[in-house]
């Protein structure tokens, strides 16, 4: 390519994408690349473009590839996309192969020596003499693999018109308190800025151009958003053991508890968090705390839902609250534990042995992963129960934009727990008798004082009063009254979104299938298929739900797993309708896409 | 509280020991771990338990449970097999004036609930934990438990081959500031442990010898009445007295040795065989495991250290309970959320 002198001028052609794109950059885990990734994302952020990122890293600490992608949209669509406009090869080891699947005419940012224009024709080659550009601006050998980093981000930001300004706030923000980082860093990213002016033209592919899509938004992941709903929910107890994508949760968490849980007379903590042995201890003593009166979680992914799931049954026999993440991923212990998907939807839906049915939340954005966490300890005690909230790795860890999130100004619903006074009051009080007839008893915490309420708390084989029986009614009693209080559950958990074009064929999707689902409902639109779409925001399923599947001819169930669970419980709970569901399934261990449903779903048409 | 009947003393808090008990135990007539639920009932009573205060905490098993035999002022969970140490930690959490009792089998504690025992043990979660040890799975019928001792041998003849796990010198190993081993056939040692045990701040680690008539009692076996009575060593004669008592007792200077508590609370131990030093962690642990070489049962107050932090206090939590805090102090003012939001602009 030729030097260009001339400042950059937004150049835009009829066929430029502006603010419509997706950027995938391959590199080394371990390499600080994060830190660059975020930062170029940010920028473009701040330009008020509308984005977001995929980080898809491996289960590894350094040394194995990772890549990261981010998608810009004009039109707000967040979901991965299947192409990508502009590829950053930073990895000699996974350079041919990407260059191999990149889309004709993409941009490719790489480092010389790879020679990677050798390979294909058919893409714009930029080649970067990265350790030139190292070596002259980090006086530092032992830094020159991170700055490496932020030359590409300089580059890139040249390439596609984001104003340097933003990036070097953007540095600042993430390195926020480590000034000299901050300096190094702005000056690595000016370095392959000021290169790209000497030695690059202008392009007009893709660009970023100003505009005020993201004024107001924050940036924030899942696992930071219910972390924060749990910190506004009042929780006190917290028992836990590590585990990717669900760590940071906690972590989170905690850096939030450290500053916002300290009684400010005493100086002491509100919340006690242990990270325990394991994820059976974990859901120990979360159910413990909630039965003796605490708001209590856990964070865990699917292998630590199966532990914990003998747990999880007595919690829901006993009736005893507490509130459990799953942040799924994909499948059991080695493989591919730092990939997203939704495929422990059936394993929380009934998780133990014996008849269980339990409330599961699916949050679809930042702002839900905020408000359903604050609602899940409100449902935990009002239904004595344990709850479970289902995210996933794409949205517990990845960057997403967002509105803020509003004040929960509701308050906290401890549900019926009688107090020493009312104990005394009570006639013929029992643990487990359904005085409501909505299949919710009510509960004495231990410690009340006043000689009352006190009970003994077992499996299943207990009467209303809450004593050892082994009797078939009792028995009985204890399982229906239990079928009842998850009846009454549907009137109290998130109702179902819809997004209607006037249709009688259905879309359904929930969780962090949603944007791709959105999408690929406007572009089947575009082709001349209308869908009405309903996002499942809860189990059990409420009654608009129930309506939805009477009304659509067909039910196009989008999800993130090779069985179709979703559509599994979906069938079982309406037989009658068993044909009308369709499973649009995605499960290779990415984040979904809109082509993939919209591919699908035109099959399923054709046939 | 049941109307007290003229006959029956009261303690401090008005209390007859009859407000102590529990339901009908429903375990095999001669069972040790009945013995045991007599003497915490006795210990509750004359230390002047505040029943409600009580939180008691099983696994399963047999062992397991006798929490509904005793205390009924006091709420139980019956847990899941091995898992009760988890529960005590978050129960002993959400309310750190509970005062709580977990009971266990051998079977539940140093098979299934290695794991949880060692932990619980480690964080010194504020409970006394008891292990109801008879070498066996008592409600399974009688398989051998991880405690049982190499060459014991079951009713059906079958040899145990392996090296028994000791939970006493396993607590002692993970700091454990109090490691007792009693004999449920001696009920005057076993008392003043536990109403010692009730006055202290961390995890008690009781290992109470508990025959179990049914599947254990055989001639054959290193757990039976009469083979541990032969093999009873008692290291001291205990006496335990209240903080509120301690001005009125008159302590014998000389051969007994005092340890406080940090209530004000006194252990009195007057040694019995050998200069035995219930302070001494690593003499402790030697004496322990001669006696074991030699086939006997050490028993009494093996190690105690007084001073250890519990967990809510290693978590500087606030001292009321958590689970009674408002949402006034719970939930961040709509000001934080502002600030946490902006600072993610
Ligand atoms: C997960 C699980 N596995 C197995 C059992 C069956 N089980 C019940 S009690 C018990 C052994 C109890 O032995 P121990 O703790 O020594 O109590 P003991 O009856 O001797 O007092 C077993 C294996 C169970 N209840 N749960
Ligand atoms: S089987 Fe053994 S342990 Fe169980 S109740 Fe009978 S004697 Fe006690
Ligand atoms: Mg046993």
């Amino acid at each position: 390519m030729t030097a260009s002198p001339a400042a950059p001028s937004p150049t835009q052609g009829a066929k430029t994408r502006i603010n419509d794109f997706s950027i995938q950059v391959a590199t080394v885990n371990g390499s600080g690349s994060q830190t660059a990734n975020t930062v170029l994302l940010r920028a473009i952020f701040q330009m008020g473009v509308f984005v977001s990122g995929k980080n898809l890293f491996p289960s590894n600490i350094a040394g194995l590839p990772t890549w990261f992608t981010i998608r810009a949209s004009a039109k707000g669509y967040v979901a991965r996309k299947a192409s990508n406009e502009m590829l950053i090869l930073m990895n000699p080891e996974t350079a041919k192969d990407d260059i191999a699947k990149a889309d004709v005419g993409a941009l490719v940012i790489y480092d010389e020596p790879l020679q990677l224009d050798k390979l294909r024709s058919d893409l714009s080659c930029i080649p970067v003499p990265f350790q030139k550009l190292v070596t002259a601006s980090c006086p530092e050998p032992k830094l020159h693999k991170l700055v490496k980093n932020m030359i590409y981000v300089g580059v890139a930001s040249r390439v596609l018109g984001v104003d340097m300004a933003e990036v070097k706030k953007a540095i600042a923000k993430q390195l926020k308190g480590k000034d000299k980082a901050i300096e190094l860093n702005q000056n690595a990213a000016m370095a392959g800025y000021d290169w790209a002016m000497e030695n690059l033209p202008d392009q007009d592919q893709v660009r970023v151009v100003r505009d005020n899509k993201t004024q107001g938004l924050i940036i924030v992941d899942g696992n930071e958003a219910c972390a924060l709903g749990a910190l506004f929910a009042g929780c006190t107890v917290v028992g836990w053991y590590p585990i990717t994508p669900a760590s940071t949760l906690v972590e989170t968490f905690i850096e939030y508890a450290q500053e916002y849980r300290i009684d400010p007379k005493t100086g002491k903590s509100t919340v006690a968090i242990v990270q325990m042995e394991d994820e059976l201890a974990s859901a120990g003593v979360v159910l413990a705390a909630g039965w003796a009166g605490a708001r209590s979680m856990t964070s865990t992914s699917g292998p630590g839902v199966s532990l914990m799931s003998e747990f999880i049954g007595l919690g829901y026999y006993v009736e005893a609250p507490g509130v459990f993440y799953n942040v799924a991923r994909t499948g059991p212990s080695t493989g591919l534990p730092t990939r997203t998907q939704q495929s422990d939807i059936e394993l929380c839906a009934k998780c133990s042995h014996g008849d269980t049915q339990h409330i599961n939340l699916y949050p679809g954005n930042m702002e839900e992963c905020f408000q359903f966490s604050y609602d899940a300890f409100d449902l935990a005690e009002r239904f004595q129960t344990p709850i479970f909230v289902v995210t996933d790795l794409d949205l517990g860890m990845q960057n997403w934009s967002s509105k803020p999130f509003d004040y929960p100004t509701k308050p906290y619903d401890r549900g019926k727990v009688l107090n020493q006074q009312q104990l005394a009051e009570a006639q013929d009080w029992g643990r487990y008798k359904d005085v409501d007839g909505d299949g919710i008893p009510y509960r004495s915490l231990p410690g009340t004082p006043g000689g009352k309420g006190a009970y003994f708390t077992r499996g299943s084989g207990h009467n209303a009063y809450a004593q050892y029986s082994e009797k078939p009614e009792d028995y009985l009693a204890v399982v229906d009254r239990l079928k009842r209080k998850y009846e009454t559950a549907k009137t109290y958990v998130p109702k179902p979104l819809f997004r209607n074009l006037g249709s009688d064929k259905g879309l359904l999707a929930f969780g962090s299938s949603n944007p791709a689902a959105i999408e690929a409902q406007d572009i089947l639109a575009e082709a001349g298929l209308k869908t009405d779409y309903l996002r499942l925001r809860a189990l059990p399923f409420t009654a608009e739900v129930d309506a939805f599947v009477q009304e659509k001819q067909v039910v196009y169930l989008v999800e993130q797993n090779r069985d179709g669970q979703m559509a599994n419980l979906f069938r079982e709970t309406y037989p009658e309708f068993a044909t009308k569901f369709k499973s649009v399934l995605h499960y290779d261990g990415h984040a979904i896409d809109a082509k993939c449903i919209v591919d699908q779903i035109t099959a399923f048409e054709q046939k | 509280m049941t109307t007290p009947t003229p006959a029956s003393p009261a303690n401090k808090l008005g209390f007859t020991k009859q407000d102590y008990v529990g339901s009908k135990s429903t375990l095999c007539a001669g069972c040790g771990h009945d013995a045991i639920t007599a003497q915490i009932i006795n210990a509750a009573f004359e230390s002047n338990i505040e029943g409600y205060r009580v939180a008691k905490f099983s696994g399963i098993g047999c062992s397991s449970k006798t929490p509904a035999y005793f205390i009924n002022q006091g709420w139980g969970f019956n847990s899941v097999h091995g898992r009760m140490p988890s529960m005590a930690t978050g129960a002993s959490l959400a309310n750190r004036q509970l005062i709580n009792i977990g009971v266990s089998g051998d079977g539940d504690s140093m098979s299934i609930g290695t794991g949880q025992f060692v932990h619980a043990v480690r964080r010194n979660v504020a409970m006394i934990y008891i292990i109801e040890d008879n070498g066996v799975y008592g409600l399974t019928k009688g398989q051998f438990s991880a405690t049982a001792d190499k060459g014991s041998s079951l009713k059906s003849g079958a040899v145990n081959e392996l090296p028994p796990i000791d939970p006493c010198t396993l607590a002692i190993e993970l700091g454990c500031g109090f490691v007792a081993r009693c004999f449920s056939g001696n009920p005057k040692q076993l008392g003043a442990i536990l109403k010692a045990a009730f006055a202290y701040q961390g995890t008690v680690v009781l290992d109470i010898i508990s025959p179990c008539v049914t599947f254990n009692n055989h001639d054959a076996s290193t757990r039976s009445y009469k083979h541990v009575k032969d093999h009873d060593f008692p290291l001291h004669d205990l006496g335990f007295i209240q903080y509120s008592e301690v001005e009125d007792v008159d302590i014998a200077a000389g051969e007994t040795e005092l340890v406080t508590f940090p209530d004000g609370s006194k252990v009195a131990i007057k040694a019995i065989h050998e200069d035995y030093d219930p302070k001494d962690r690593f003499g402790a642990m030697k004496a322990i495991h001669e006696s074991m070489e030699k086939g006997e049962f050490l028993t009494g107050l093996l190690y105690i250290n007084p001073t250890q932090p519990p967990l809510p206090d290693l978590l500087n939590l606030v001292d009321e309970p958590l689970a009674s805090l408002d949402e006034t102090l719970l939930k961040p003012s709509p000001a934080v959320l502002d600030d946490i939001m902006k600072a993610l602009m």
